[in-house]
């Protein structure tokens, strides 16, 4: 069993009262951090825990801290990216649905790290009824003195409000996501200045995930060295995996980084096999913008060793025969599954998701499911394949935000791994998709 | 404003007059502009649509619009330009009960198609349409982060995982025996996470 250091009490009755979650060591990392440390002290002990940004980008968060602008008199702020829409990704729906406090415990921790007096949850709309979870749990946490004026009685204030979204996947961007917090369109903003300069309503501003923020609390408690001693190299700490597909237990895992890609998906500890005694086809490791791997690359790296669930090891190969922790969405297929109907349930996504500003995404992301429609129609050209090919090498690195290199990605892979694939469908003028026969075990007529 | 800043949808200066939160909702849209610094209360903007969504009747005509930028004192088509983006605002009227059913990778490797397909053939309506009767509108969503408990739909705050056709069916009954509108601002909410 590794260590856990997130849900470690998603089990434990009422976990989601202060009262129980304060009884079960809840609180801890703002009593010490407020009592015993400096701001920068506990700046340095995440810069010394080695984590990195658990939404994605995998960026270290100490370091995106450090960059934080400080001017007299002018306030700074935290924001929490609570978007999740990375298919694939549902562990901070788990997280704060079953433990609201360990967020708002970090929300506080960290604003105090970084001098903010007052933080944002940004949570997706559709997460509605978790939002009113998180709005309980910070009513709570004002209650008995964890927000407001003078938290535990020193000079620290702090207020922390939650805002609702309106269904956007583009607002995970955090310039995207600062947008739709002032009430605008969730548009990317160009960069720079970044938001550490220049984020909410032209104020510095740190944009963290969910988990980012939560993992602050046991780095405060146990120290960045000892939260450092947990992985592998610089992949640190424990991670949330959202594990879904063809798999026998989908659901959130949490994992201490460097467990095998093998072990994670066969071992009853986690996803337990491959559901009705199917073999592994293919996995989405780390949410749907990253690079699909057929079975044998995901289990070992083209050197042969065992691909490990690390940001490293996976991404070992680059993108030739590589792919990415990403968010931790984790999707497996079975033998039956079509990839190229997988890959236009993405591309479908991205272009009802691209906000439009760019013309290489706006206008990429839409020819790209045209074509894929083709394919799922049978009226597709085996020259089909390469325009698919051409088109996304020609969004890749050309638009505002992440969301053209996250449409384009997934497109190249598919190709790369799969290529026979689209040709035998172009070819025989016929495609059959029984990718989904064996969940629900009835098909409507 | 006028016409032709909401494309299909009429103006109704009759209709605009009549617009008034409720007590209660008023309250609502007071705590969430309180949430924000002096001045900054345009970025109430999204969940001040949510609540004005709810109150009149499930989705946002072009009065209903022009009033928030009454209440927020911002411009009409500040309002207009934020409602069209995010799919959560309804632009044009829905049923009751919207049944939106996530069809986004691992929802589909679930079989989120044979859901959709049944609901279809159940209610006798296509993905966006909406029943005779009013209670019911489908729609299909791209990824609900619901992945882990596929295939879901999601109506009004309730999420409904795990889905069975056995499941559909409870839950279109249920839905219908209440009779109710379902919002995404409501306190009650079903899941099965």
């Amino acid at each position: 069993m590794g260590r856990k250091l997130l849900i470690h009490n998603d089990k434990v009755p009422g976990i989601n009262t202060l009262e129980v979650y304060r009884a079960n060591g809840g609180y801890a990392s703002v009593e010490k951090a407020l009592k015993t440390m400096t701001p920068d002290q506990v700046t340095d002990e995440v810069k010394k825990s080695g984590l990195r940004g658990r939404g994605g980008a995998g960026f270290p968060t100490g370091l995106k801290w450090s960059f934080l602008a400080k001017p007299e008199g002018v306030p700074r702020y935290l924001v929490c990216n609570a978007d999740e829409s990375e298919p694939g990704t549902f562990k901070d729906r788990y997280l704060m649905e079953k433990i609201p406090h360990a967020l708002i415990e970090g929300m506080i921790t960290s604003s105090y790290a970084l001098g903010a007096k007052r933080s944002y949850i940004y949570i997706r709309g559709e997460y509605f009824y978790v939002a009113r979870i998180l709005e309980q749990a910070i009513a709570e946490a004002y209650a008995a003195g964890w927000l407001g004026q003078n938290i535990l009685g020193t000079e620290f204030s702090h207020d922390c409000y939650v805002q609702v979204g309106g269904g956007a996947y583009i607002c995970g961007e955090e310039t995207a996501l600062l947008e739709s917090l002032e009430g605008k369109r969730g548009n990317p903003r160009i960069k720079p200045p970044f938001p550490a300069v220049a984020g909410l309503w032209g104020c510095p501003t740190v944009v963290n995930n969910v988990e980012t923020i939560a993992a602050v609390c046991p780095i405060v408690n146990m120290g960045g060295d000892e939260y450092a001693k947990i992985g592998i190299g610089k992949s640190t700490g424990t991670k949330l995996i959202s594990a879904s597909g063809h798999i026998n237990k989908p659901g959130v895992y949490e994992i201490e980084l460097g467990v095998p890609v093998e072990e994670f998906i066969f071992s009853e500890e986690y996803c337990g096999g491959i559901r009705n005694g199917k073999k592994l086809k293919a996995v989405v490791a780390g949410g749907s913008s990253v690079p699909i791997l057929p079975t044998e690359l995901i289990l070992k790296t083209a050197k042969g060793e065992p691909r490990l669930m690390t940001y490293e090891s996976l991404a070992d190969g680059g993108f030739q025969t590589g792919t990415m922790l990403g968010s931790g969405g984790f999707i497996v297929m079975d033998e039956d599954t079509s990839i190229v109907k997988n890959l236009f349930t993405f591309t479908r996504f991205y272009h009802h998701e691209s906000c439009g500003q760019c013309s290489p995404c706006r206008e990429g992301t839409g020819w790209m499911e045209k074509i894929l429609k083709k394919f799922l129609n049978g009226t597709a050209e085996e020259s089909d394949v390469d325009l698919l090919w051409d088109i996304q090498s020609k969004i890749e690195g050309k638009t505002i935000c992440p969301l053209g290199e996250a449409a384009a990605w997934p497109v190249a892979a598919a190709i790369r791994h799969f290529k026979q694939e689209f040709i035998d469908i172009a070819k025989s003028k016929k495609f059959v998709d029984i990718s989904h026969y064996n969940r629900l075990n009835k098909i409507v007529a | 404003m006028g016409a032709q800043v909401h494309g299909t949808q009429e103006f109704n200066k009759g209709k605009r007059a009549e617009l008034k939160f409720s007590e209660e909702a008023m309250k609502t849209v007071q705590k969430i502009i309180s949430n924000y610094p002096e001045g900054k209360h345009k970025s109430a903007l999204l969940p001040v649509l949510h609540v004005a969504q709810a109150e009149f009747g499930g989705w946002l005509s072009p009065e209903v619009m022009d009033y928030v930028a009454s209440v927020l004192n911002i411009k009409p088509i500040e309002v207009f330009e934020v409602a069209s983006f995010y799919t959560m605002y309804n632009l044009k009227p829905v049923g009751k009960c919207v049944l939106e059913v996530c069809q986004t990778s691992s929802c589909w490797l679930n079989g989120a198609e044979d859901i959709v397909k049944y609901i279809e053939k159940k209610l006798g309506i296509k993905v966006g349409e909406t029943t005779k009767d009013g209670m019911f509108t489908l729609k299909v969503a791209e990824c609900l982060g619901s992945c882990g408990t596929a295939p879901m739909l999601q109506c009004g705050a309730s999420y409904h995982e795990n889905l069975t056709f056995e499941k559909v069916d409870q839950l279109i009954n249920d839905y219908k025996t209440a009779g109710q509108r379902r919002n995404y601002t409501d306190l009650d909410y079903k899941n099965t996470l």
